[in-house]
């Protein structure tokens, strides 16, 4: 049977707002399955055109399985945000990649032909599901030195990538972050992310994190916009003595749900679906796990090799800011400046948070955003470091794209 | 502190058992820009399966958060109100504990006043304010949307009513007088007054939007986000609500005569509390609101003082309460598991029993009786029935596949019921015949097996006497019809062991039943009561009171047919069996009418003709008919009436039948379609003072079914 590749492209993607962690956040009394459920049925309002009869897939992605999270969650959210019962679901898993790897774990399959158009999405709600719940390590991690203990801990990876480049320093790192507070602050102010967020009703029955009662969430908790490098510098390094990972230099804990809908183009313009970027390609690649901050920079070169495109032809960037250190770790090996305006124009995870699992969509929301903005950039990469030693890269191209005018 | 805050906190001294629910007021901006909002949520700490409810103290926190919100509507720092309930309930209305305990006018009066002063202020904020039907809503959980700008609907809602009409009240905080001026009042008769006397029916979330009550519908997934999406557009100009122009004219005056057309058909002005609604509804008319909540006030304070409503909170708690505990059953821990029935016989009645089992207990169920064509039409009768619910949608084919390969005949009791747990016989009503085919089932049956009777008049211990193990003999009394009325009679024959009677409740149970348990004595409950109260009537007209004479006399208390309709629904032949059953066990009391007799000799299936439309008395049967010169009143035939029946449960719960006068009311509310209004019957019998003048004393403490001395 002759079989012919076909275009893949991000129809549309949409978000929950993030909230922080624990029992202060606005989703302490909020379900997982919730969040992902209220995404999706966005997506699906957003985008009338699209019967969903249609849908060949709910590819869902959480790092923690379990309760609220676990009972291939692609499928109960499926049934949740009531699409027909004919549309199958499957969970995800790669850490912070989830969304990410549901994105090009649907594509493949668009690709291939096995599917016309696919939600990919993901979840993580860190207050319900902390990091490292119910996990069981293998002893042979550390008694054959497989890796380093400090492989385990997210924060201890960045000081280790500190380490690598010494001349990544503390003061670069909070710089890094109060412009990422202030590009958020910006964008909000611009109207560029609201956008994309569905609106949250949350409910609160402890007085003391607030008001009680129903409520209505329609913007990210966890920003602190006005942040100044006073603020930052005065923060604990709580992963080492005399470290330099903060709070304030990396995402924080938090929950929060994306959804995305990938199709084939062919689909996409016959179902008047509007085409907001074009795959071009993906790639996932291991690192040593003492320093997974490092995971997008060969994950990138890979990508760059399959679609034959050297750096200097991206045109705008979207990488996850686990931590500050793992961006500039990037920046610096492409020789990019700290504060070039082609990287996270909207801020990134450091103001908006990072509920694992979910942000990879978050990054393709903002930058198909900034391809519609932006028509003389022709291509664009999301990127993440992932736990355990990966990395993770997407090459976008710009339907909207001028030429060279 | 307002005049009405005072009235609220003195009501709540009163009340000092209430399930508060609190009234939290948050805050946050709408989407899109539309501003500055306060969402009250209702909600009283429990979980769903304690609906939230407002009592007196729940009113003030309610009134107290609208002062809050009052407020900043007045300084500009909100640009509307909403309010909502917790997860799956909106509000289920006034907590009826608290109406139960009212003993003064005043405080009665001080209810009606008290909901409407606190929910009248939602239409009189300064910015619209908006209602999110997000769960269940009853009654004042209904009313306080009402008094909104707007309201939203969850697609997901189940039950939306306003049942104060069922109860014995009106909806009197609003109801009657906003919901026809919101949706007319051909739409408003049809919630308050025809489906509440339609037990009581519950609207859905799409016919609360259907009907007009609410502006906009969504679904549960996300129903307060959408509601608050929504709001916004409404806030900002975006989204206009039209409503229909509702018919102010003859359309008005024609719904209020349909309902009370309604109302007559169902407690034949029997009870005030529909009338009382009616008269709201047609004051309604001219939109002038206060009036309306005045005589709201009025009517809900008359109605509270007044012995129907007492006796309809009674019956509803009866069935809600007692009718799933039944008294005196034993521990269902005792229960043994029911895996497979029996039943012997294969007629209409039995055949029936086998649905009823086949669909609640989904375990085999074996038909036999004495031909193969007998057994052949029994599971024929089941199948059909199945294929029916399949027809309509009620089960699904697998479903169906299911329940009909789980029916099975066969004519050897030995093959059908060897592995049997419960087997339940509808033959003939005869003592020998009944005895011989408990024989054959012992001689077959696993030693554990149930064997339950579905007689209506035999003595189940006499049936059980000459079997090996009577102890596992239970009566299993149902009505007919049997999918239709809930009553299960449960018969303890003198030797029943513990574990049978158990095993017997725990299947009354599946089986949906409200099961009471009931001494072995003649014809058990229902039928002596309706068998004693149908003597007397047929007594006084063989004395000489003309049949429409004897048939208006019981009109008063509203039954749902008068007794001669009764009779012929019942059949002639089986209320001449019953009665000639009883007049032997108590012939001073029982009498067989000679001219009952020659209208079953006549072969008459009733007394009247419908050929004009309403029934007449047959000229066949008034030639039979033989009466003697004693001609009564209306009072006299309904005094006699009254006194024998009230004489009747007096003896019987003398004799112990039951374990209270509850189980009486019960048996002839769940059994016999006796009204709430009557309380069953005792409350009834009580409050017009015929127990005193009968038995010298009441069957139910003062404030039980009553106001509290």
């Amino acid at each position: 049977m002759p079989r012919t590749v076909r275009d893949v492209v991000f129809v549309d993607g949409v978000r929950t707002p993030f909230g922080k962690a624990g029992p202060k956040g606005i989703y302490h009394e909020t379900r997982a399955d919730d969040l992902v459920v209220k995404a999706i049925r966005e997506l699906l309002r957003r985008n009338p055109g699209l019967d969903p009869k249609k849908i060949d897939e709910v590819a869902i992605a959480a790092t923690t399985q379990i309760g609220d999270q676990g009972l291939t969650i692609g499928r109960t959210a499926g049934i949740l945000a009531g699409l027909p019962q004919s549309v199958p679901g499957y969970s995800i898993d790669r850490m912070c990649a989830g969304a990410l790897t549901a994105v090009t774990t649907v594509a493949g399959s668009v690709a291939f032909g096995a599917y016309d158009v696919a939600i990919a999405g993901g979840v993580e709600h860190m207050g319900r599901h902390p990091m490292g719940e119910g996990v069981d390590p293998n002893p042979r991690f550390v008694s054959e030195k497989l890796v380093d203990e400090s492989a385990l801990f997210m924060g201890m990876t960045a000081e280790n990538l500190h380490d690598r480049y010494p001349q990544i320093t503390k003061l670069r790192a909070d710089e890094y972050a109060v412009r990422s507070q202030e590009k958020a602050a910006k964008a909000y102010a611009n109207g560029k992310i609201q956008a994309d967020l569905v609106p949250v009703s949350v409910r609160r029955t402890s007085p003391e994190a607030g008001e009680t009662g129903w409520g209505l969430v329609t913007a990210d908790e966890p920003m602190r916009p006005g942040t100044t490098l006073e603020n930052l510098q005065g923060l604990k390094t709580p992963f080492r003595v005399h470290g330099r990972v903060t709070a304030g230099n990396a995402a924080g804990l938090n929950d929060g749900a994306t959804a995305s809908l990938i199709a084939s183009e062919e689909f996409a313009r016959e179902n008047d679906l509007p085409v907001k970027m074009r795959l071009v390609s993906y790639s996932f690649v291991g690192v040593e796990p003492e320093v997974m901050g490092y995971g997008p920079i060969p994950a990138t070169e890979k990508a760059l090799a399959q679609a034959g495109l050297s750096i200097s032809d991206i045109g705008l960037f979207e990488i996850n800011e686990a931590f500050a250190v793992q961006v500039l770790a990037f920046l610096d090996h492409y020789g990019i400046a700290d504060d070039d305006e082609r990287v996270n124009q909207y801020g990134g995870a450091i103001a908006f948070g990072h509920p694992l699992a979910s942000s990879g969509v978050r990054l393709m929301t903002q930058l198909a955003r900034q391809f519609e903005e932006q028509p003389h950039v022709r291509y664009g990469l999301t990127t993440m470091c992932v736990g355990f030693g990966m990395g993770a890269t997407v090459i976008w191209e710009n339907p909207h794209f001028e030429g060279d005018k | 502190m307002s005049t009405t805050a005072e009235l609220l906190k003195q009501a709540s001294e009163l009340f000092p058992d209430e399930v508060v629910t609190s009234a939290h007021v948050r805050h946050f901006d709408l989407p899109a820009g539309a501003g500055r909002f306060a969402l009250i949520t209702l909600d009283n700490g429990h979980d769903h399966t304690k609906p939230t409810t407002f009592g007196p103290a729940s009113l003030a926190n309610l009134n107290a958060a609208i002062d809050q919100v009052e407020k900043e509507a007045a300084d500009g720092e909100i640009v509307g109100v909403g309010i909502t309930g917790k997860p799956f309930i909106f509000a289920v209305g006034a907590d009826l504990k608290g109406v139960e305990i009212l003993k003064e006018y005043e405080h009665a009066l001080a209810i009606g006043k008290g909901g409407h002063e606190v929910f009248k202020r939602l239409s009189k904020l300064a910015v619209p304010t908006f209602a999110y039907y997000n769960g269940a809503a009853m009654g004042g959980g209904v009313e306080v949307g009402l008094h909104c700008t707007y309201r939203t609907v969850s697609s997901a809602v189940p039950a939306f009513s306003l049942p104060e009409v069922f109860l014995g009240l009106v909806p009197g905080w609003g109801g009657c007088t906003l919901l026809p001026n919101l949706i007319g009042a051909d739409k408003a008769v049809s919630v308050i007054i025809e489906n509440s006397l339609n037990q009581n029916k519950q609207l859905k979330g799409k016919h609360v939007y259907e009907l007009g009550i609410a502006d906009a519908i969504f679904e549960g997934a996300d129903f307060l986000e959408q509601s608050l999406i929504w709001t916004a557009s409404v806030l900002k100009g975006e989204l206009e609500i039209e409503r229909p122009v509702i018919d102010r004219g003859e359309g008005w005056d024609q719904a209020v005569a349909k309902g009370r057309f309604i109302a007559d058909s169902k407690v034949h002005g029997a009870a005030p509390a529909a009338y009382r609604a009616l008269d709201i509804i047609a004051a309604a008319k001219n939109g002038d609101l206060q009036q309306g909540y005045d005589a709201e006030d009025k009517a809900l304070a008359d109605l509270i003082m007044g012995g129907e409503l007492r006796a309809g909170i009674y019956a509803f708690n009866l069935v809600q309460k007692r009718g799933k505990r039944p008294a005196g059953a034993p521990d269902k821990s005792l229960a043994r598991p029911v895996t497979k029935v029996g039943v012997v016989g294969a007629g209409l009645m039995a055949s029936q029993l086998a649905l009823l089992f086949l669909r609640r207990l989904e375990v085999p169920v074996v038909l036999t009786d004495i031909d193969q064509e007998r057994v052949d039409k029994g599971v024929g009768y089941v199948h059909a029935e199945i294929d029916k619910l399949l027809g309509k949608g009620r089960i699904n084919q697998d479903k169906a596949n299911r329940l009909k390969a789980l029916v099975t005949g066969v004519l050897d009791k030995a093959e059908g019921f060897a592995d049997a747990d419960f087997i339940i016989e509808a033959v003939f009503e005869e003592m020998g015949v009944k005895q011989k085919v408990f024989a054959e089932v012992e001689a077959v049956a696993p030693a554990h097996a149930i064997l339950a009777t579905n007689t209506s008049s035999l003595s189940v211990s006499e049936m059980a006497s000459k079997l090996k193990h009577p102890e596992r003999v239970v009566g299993f009394h149902f009505f007919n019809p049997v999918a239709v009325l809930p009553l299960l009679e449960i018969v303890r024959g003198e030797q029943t062991d513990d574990a049978s009677l158990a095993t017997a409740f725990g299947v009354a149970k599946k089986l949906k039943k409200t099961a009471v348990l009931v001494k072995d004595a003649p014809a058990f409950v229902v039928n002596r009561i309706l068998t004693r109260f149908m003597g007397e009537i047929q007594n006084v007209i063989d004395e000489g009171t003309p049949v429409e004479v004897a048939e208006k006399a019981v009109e008063p208390l509203g039954l749902p047919m008068s007794p001669l309709v009764l009779l012929e629904l019942v059949g002639p032949a089986i209320g001449l069996h019953v009665s000639e059953t009883l007049n032997k066990a108590f012939p001073d009391r029982f009498t067989v009418s000679p001219n009952l007799k020659a209208v079953v000799e006549a072969g008459k299936r009733g007394f009247y003709v419908y050929d004009s439309g309403k029934p007449e008395l047959d000229p066949e049967v008034a030639a039979l008919l033989k009466q003697g010169d004693t001609v009564l009143t209306e009072e006299q035939v309904r005094e006699r009436v009254l006194d024998a029946v009230a004489q009747e449960i007096g003896i019987m719960l003398d004799e112990g039948v039951v374990a209270e006068a509850q189980d009486i009311d019960l048996c002839l509310i769940t059994g016999a379609g006796w009204p709430f209004h009557l309380g069953g019957i005792t409350p009834y019998l009580d409050r017009e003072g015929v127990s005193e003048r009968v038995n010298g004393k009441r069957f139910l403490a003062q404030g039980v079914a009553s106001v509290p001395a």
